[in-house]
This record gives structure tokens, C-alpha cells and sequence, in this order.
């Protein structure tokens, strides 16, 4: 070889390492994927924090309509000997949960300071779901129409991928069971089949959870903005459909914003609130889904297989060139 | 000629170091059948915010790594023709063997639902996006492969000549898999973690993700053969393969010197090297990081370094902390899950880890024992049992 390897070497390396660094981030953001669109159907969910009261009706009727497990966390089984299901957490074994956040005295609900206010926690339904994304065996699919993220436990090998990847750490594996399975909110889907509304929003008793198509769930939301704080509003409970009396009560001083729309991608599950969603526990997240910059770079590297296969076809060319001439050599 | 070219090791073979390498995998296989009987949160610390811990990070993702001394050397003597290498080769392909095979136990005892593994290959299921389904397959085609490189050592032990100059014939199109699909998967580790977005520490997150990965994988197959020539040479006191050793520390050392210098243009491109200086526990695993990745450099590039053996396999053993902990600290130090929960690996996790490690040297010395892996050389002393 006529290149002197250790040259060659040193040039590869750090001329590498140069030319890399050029094409700096930027230059990668080329290959980002499209974003998706909302599905034309998209069902969805409006979580109104300051109508949250904290009661969990929601999380008992999840756990009946779902068929779940109670939980008992080892540490309340002093006073907890099974009775009640008290989840802190969503887990392999709680779909959907109601947190707080307490700060100080906790004195008046919806305030930062020395305040508390609720969340629930459960599947937002991205539209650009990273658990569908990086599920190996399609075991988490999105619905084209409604948009329902679904999970299909006879598909899933439990490499748990979807639960390290999700942004909101929503799908959880149950750690406890040598046959278990990954387990997230699917809108009820089962009930919606008949008719019926997601369990959460069914027996929600203030209109907090509400279910809906996300069109008509974004237009209550401006209904509920353009109303003058303290100002009385008959709240829709359980649906948009006026299938049972609304709930009045005074408009309260949000904060400006809704958290979903904007995040990762955009979700079917928006949420209201009067403190700031970082309070509550909603990871702050870029408008762009992360799925857009992993697919975008490996569809790029891998576009029908062309880049591999030409590799190959050069490794194959001087593995068997170099095996030729050492035949030759040892002949 | 080749027939002579390699031979097994004339040693006995139950030795103390093998006694207690299989009780180690004994205590293993106690908390791996505990973990079939009772679920993973019986053994493991893993929790809601920690889906993968010691299992996936240190037996998958970073054993492979180890098991890249094949792919490496591969790429080294046949790909670019530097025969003398070549003596290096079969015990490279060894340690991968066993690396990438154990990698594969070990993804079957950490799947959840471990008995639809096949769904993967079931094309109705397949889903191409994702990057776990290109390294899954990748990794499965690999171990096969890996299997038919090696075949050569059963072949010869058997007296199958024919066979082996009929596989021999078509060896070049298994080196060319046997480089490429490493490349692909290896690469894959790192593009695994582009969906985590924010949720990973900027001193890990790049879109160079799979480069960095690939790289240090390389790294650490070259770094891993510097490792275990040595052990072999010194432990088994076979002449020392010092000299080759040096000359490739040099081209290692180069390469590091290359990463690392895009590693920190990159960081400071896109204005977040002062995540560096944030004095946080990332900042100190990025810090001491960097200084097992320069340990190597200055050793394998100042000729005083690499001449020297102790120096030289301080420099192999930095480097392979250096690229574990580059793995670990990406899935697991510098990731931070949506709600606080912390992980740390249990007593009996760690024991798993440990068998599987332990099955590994086990299974490598038994097999420079009974098969010819060896470059064929006399014992500089009289043999002795180890």
C-alpha cells in the first residue's frame, strides 16, 4: 500500500472528528422526519385541575372497568391491610392516578404557594406516539381515525422499550408478576365499542376528566377562557353530549395556556390548570416529538436497506480480494 | 500449513479458577430461576421510572461491546488486509462468541414476556421504524454468524478438513456479514436512546449518538483484545504478543484522540459543554469519562507508553472502563425519568450480572483448552495446571 497507514490513520481520525463537528446539529436537523397531523376523529380527554376536588372516583371506576388489580404499597400496609386501593403511582397494575401537588401550609386549593392542586396521570395519546415508535412488534398501535393509542399484549415481548421511551412515563410493566404485561389507558375503549364514555370521565362528579371529540374539547376550552375569572359556568360533566345536568361553579383563574397541544407533537389529552404544569408533575417538553428526530435519522441511515447493502457489497469485495491474495501468498 | 496454525491449550481442565467460576453461575441461576417464578421487581430494583437497569445496560448493551474484539480485528485483517494480525483473530471471534451469545441469554431473561420472543421475526409484527427491531435482528443474524466464523476451531478438532476448505470458500461473504452487521447494531445502541429527548443529560444526547456508539465499540473490541492477548500470554506463559500489540495501540490511540476531539467540538457547536462545568453528578461522570478515554490516548501515542506491557494494558483496561461507563452513564446516569424514582441494582441483580460474566470466562478457557483457538506456539516454560 502506497499511503503510509499510520498517516492514513491519523488523518481519518481527526479529519473525521473535523468534518463531523461541521456538519454540526443543524445540519442533522435535516433529516428530521415530518410531524404527524391530528387524526380526522380524534377522541380525547380535557383535564380541568381547578375542578378537581381529589376524590378518585376516577381511579376506582379505571381499576373496575379495566379489570385491574388494587394496589397495597408495602409501606401503608400498617393501616392498609387490602381494603382500600390506595395506588401512588401509575404502574403495571394502575392505568390512571391522581397526584397532588402540596406546597407549604397548603392552605387554599390552586395556588403555588403555600397551596395544593390535583393531577391526573394517564395516557395522553400523542399524535406522534414515541411508544408506537419504538415498539418492535407493533404492539402499540395508533388508531388512524380516533386516534386511540392502543396496546396488544399477545404482540408485546416485554422489552419494555415503549416505557423507557415514553415522555410522560405513561405505559408501566408489571414487575410483580413472572407473567406480566404493559399497561396503559386506552380510553376504555371497550365501552366506547358500546356507546359509553371512558370510566374516568363517566364518574367524574365535577366535570374535571372530560371526554370528547378533540375539536369540540379545544372550543370548550376557549369557552372557558374567554370567561371573566369568578364568573359563574355550568361545566359539562362526563361529555360533551348534555346526557346529565352540568356543574356550576365560578370560573377560576387559569393559567394562561394549555398543556397537550404543544407538547412532544401534540396529544388528544389537553390540560387546564392555575398553577404552572411543571407544578403538577407535566414534564415540560419541546413543541417537536422525539420520534420525528429518531425515525428521521434512522430511516435516513437505513432508506431501503441501500446504504447497508452497498456496504456489504464493498466488505464483501475486499474480504474476498485480501483471501484471495493470502491463498496466493501461502501457495 | 493452517492445520498447524492454531492448537488447544495442553492444560488441565477443572482448575480452582473454573471451580468458582461455576459457583458463581450457580448463585446466578438461583435468582435467574427466581426471577422466572416470581417476575423481574423479585430480583431486580427495577421500578416505574427505571424500566431498564443492570440487565439491559451492563449484560446487553455493554457486554456486546465486549464482544466486538471480533468485529474490530475483522475489520482490521480481513477487510483491511493486515495480515499480521492475523493470530489474533480466533481468539478475538471467541470472546465475541460468547459475548454476543450471553447477550442473547441475557435478553431472554430480562424480557417480560420472554415466551413471545418469536413475535420478532413474525413479519405481521414487525415494525421496521423501530430501532429495537433493527437490533434485535441484527444481533440474531450476528450470534449466527458469529457461530460460523468460529466453526472453523470445531471443524479442525473433529478432523473435518473438507468441510472447513468448503466453508473456507465462502468464509468472505461471513466476514463481510460478520463486519456489517456489528456496524448496524452497534451504531443502533446509540440511536436507541434519540427518542429519550430531554429526558437525557445534553452531555450524552446528540444526534451523533450512533457515530459515538460505534466508535467506542470499535474501541472497546480493539481494547478487549489487547486485554485478554495479554492475560493469555501471561497467565498461560505463552510468549508475549507485545510487539503486534504496540502497533495497534497506535491506530487505537489515534481513533481516540479523533472521538474524544469531536466529542467536545460537538458539545461546544451546539453551546452545551457548560452542562459540563455544572458541577452536578453528570458533569463528574463526563469528567471522569474523559479522563479514562485520555488515559489510553497518551499511553498508545507516546512510544515509551505502548513499549511498555504494563503500561500498555493499564491503557487496554482504561479504555474499556471508559466505554462501559460511557454506557452506562448514557442509559442510566443521564437519563432522568418523568417522576422521581431512583435505581440502584440489587445484591442478587448484580449477582445475575456477575454469572453471566463468570459463564463467560468459563465458557472462553474451556474452549482454548479442548479447540484449536490459540496461535500454535511452544510453551516458553514448562506447562503448568491454572
Amino acid at each position: 500500500m502506497a499511503l503510509n497507514r499510520r498517516d492514513f490513520l491519523k488523518c481519518a481520525a481527526l479529519g473525521g472528528a473535523a468534518a463531523g463537528t461541521a456538519a454540526s446539529t443543524e445540519a442533522a436537523a435535516a433529516f428530521i422526519r415530518p410531524p404527524k397531523e391530528m387524526p380526522p376523529k380524534a377522541v380525547g380527554m380535557l383535564y380541568d385541575s381547578t375542578l378537581c376536588i381529589g376524590c378518585r372516583a376516577c381511579v376506582d371506576a379505571c381499576k373496575e372497568a379495566n379489570d385491574m388489580p388494587v394496589e397495597m404499597p408495602v409501606h401503608l400496609s400498617d393501616w392498609n391491610e387490602g381494603t382500600w386501593d390506595s395506588p401512588e403511582d401509575l404502574s403495571g397494575r394502575t392505568l390512571n392516578v391522581i397526584k397532588a401537588y402540596r406546597h407549604g401550609t397548603m392552605e387554599a386549593k390552586d395556588r403555588e404557594t403555600d397551596g395544593y392542586a390535583f393531577v391526573k396521570r394517564h395516557c395522553l395519546h400523542c399524535v406522534d406516539p414515541s411508544c408506537v415508535s419504538v415498539c418492535p412488534v407493533s404492539a402499540m398501535r395508533k388508531d388512524p381515525e380516533t386516534g386511540i393509542v392502543t396496546h396488544d399484549p399477545d404482540a408485546c415481548i416485554g422489552c419494555r422499550y415503549c416505557v423507557y421511551g415514553c415522555p410522560f412515563g405513561v405505559p408501566q410493566y408489571d414487575l410483580d408478576n413472572p407473567f406480566g404485561k404493559i399497561a396503559k389507558c386506552q380510553f376504555c375503549t371497550h365501552l366506547q365499542e358500546k356507546g359509553q364514555t371512558p370510566a374516568c370521565c363517566d364518574v367524574c362528579p365535577t366535570g374535571a376528566s372530560l371526554f370528547g371529540l378533540v375539536d369540540d374539547l379545544k372550543e370548550e376550552t376557549e369557552r372557558r377562557f374567554a370567561m371573566q375569572p369568578g364568573t359563574l359556568y355550568q361545566f359539562p360533566r362526563g361529555n360533551l353530549s348534555e346526557d346529565r345536568p352540568r356543574h356550576e361553579a365560578p370560573v377560576p383563574k387559569y393559567i394562561p395556556a394549555v398543556y397537550g397541544p404543544n407538547e412532544a407533537g401534540g396529544t388528544q389529552v389537553h390540560y387546564l390548570s392555575a398553577v404552572a404544569f411543571e407544578k403538577l408533575g407535566l414534564p415540560k417538553l419541546p413543541k417537536r416529538s422525539f420520534a420525528q428526530v429518531s425515525e428521521g435519522i434512522q430511516h435516513t441511515l437505513y432508506k431501503n436497506l441501500i446504504a447497508p447493502a452497498l456496504l456489504l457489497a464493498g466488505l464483501a469485495f475486499f474480504a474476498w480480494r485480501n483471501a484471495r491474495k493470502r491463498d496466493q501468498d501461502e501457495a | 500449513m493452517a492445520t498447524a496454525a492454531h492448537q488447544p491449550l495442553a492444560r488441565r481442565i477443572f482448575t480452582p479458577t473454573m471451580i468458582v467460576l461455576a459457583a458463581l453461575v450457580a448463585v446466578a441461576a438461583y435468582f435467574v430461576a427466581t426471577r422466572f417464578m416470581y417476575g423481574l421487581g423479585a430480583v431486580t430494583n427495577l421500578n416505574q421510572g427505571y424500566p431498564w437497569g443492570m440487565w439491559v445496560v451492563v449484560d446487553i448493551v455493554i457486554g456486546t461491546a465486549f464482544g466486538c474484539g471480533g468485529f474490530a480485528m475483522a475489520l482490521l485483517v480481513y477487510i483491511f488486509n493486515r495480515n499480521q494480525y492475523h493470530r489474533l483473530m480466533r481468539p478475538a471471534l471467541l470472546g465475541g462468541l460468547f459475548g454476543y451469545t450471553l447477550a442473547g441469554v441475557a435478553v431472554m431473561i430480562d424480557l417480560g414476556r420472554y415466551w413471545q420472543f418469536y413475535n420478532l421475526l413474525l413479519p405481521w409484527y414487525a415494525q421496521p421504524s423501530s430501532v429495537m427491531f433493527e437490533v434485535a435482528l441484527c444481533v440474531l443474524a450476528y450470534v449466527i454468524v458469529l457461530w460460523i466464523e468460529f466453526s472453523p476451531a470445531f471443524l479442525e478438532r473433529f478432523g473435518l478438513y473438507k468441510v472447513r476448505d468448503f466453508l473456507r470458500r465462502f468464509m468472505f461473504l461471513f466476514i463481510a456479514l460478520g463486519v456489517l452487521l456489528p456496524t448496524m447494531h452497534q451504531s443502533s445502541l446509540g440511536s436507541l436512546l434519540l427518542v429519550m429527548g430531554s429526558q437525557l443529560s445534553p452531555l450524552w444526547y446528540t444526534t451523533w449518538l450512533p457515530l459515538m456508539f460505534l466508535v467506542t465499540a470499535l474501541a472497546m473490541g480493539y481494547a478487549v483484545v489487547m486485554f485478554e492477548a495479554t492475560v493469555v500470554s501471561n497467565t498461560f506463559n505463552l510468549p508475549s504478543e507485545q510487539p503486534i500489540l504496540a502497533k495497534l495501540s497506535i491506530m487505537v490511540g489515534w481513533m481516540m484522540a479523533g472521538f474524544l476531539l469531536f466529542r467536545f467540538a460537538e458539545l461546544a457547536l451546539r453551546g452545551d459543554l457548560v452542562h459540563a462545568f455544572a458541577g452536578d453528578l453528570n458533569a463528574l461522570m463526563f469528567w471522569i469519562e474523559t479522563a479514562l478515554f485520555l488515559l489510553p490516548v497518551a499511553i498508545f501515542l507516546t512510544p515509551g507508553g505502548r513499549e511498555s506491557q504494563r503500561l500498555m494494558f493499564l491503557g487496554a483496561v482504561a479504555l474499556l472502563v471508559a466505554g462501559s461507563l460511557y454506557r452506562l452513564d448514557a442509559y442510566l446516569v443521564a437519563y432522568t425519568p418523568v417522576q422521581n424514582y431512583t435505581y440502584f441494582p440489587s445484591v442478587p441483580e448484580l449477582m445475575v450480572t456477575v454469572g453471566v460474566v463468570a459463564l463467560e470466562i468459563l465458557l472462553y478457557l474451556l474452549f482454548v483448552k479442548t479447540l484449536p483457538v490459540l496461535h500454535a506456539h511452544e510453551p516458553a516454560r514448562t506447562p503448568k495446571a491454572r
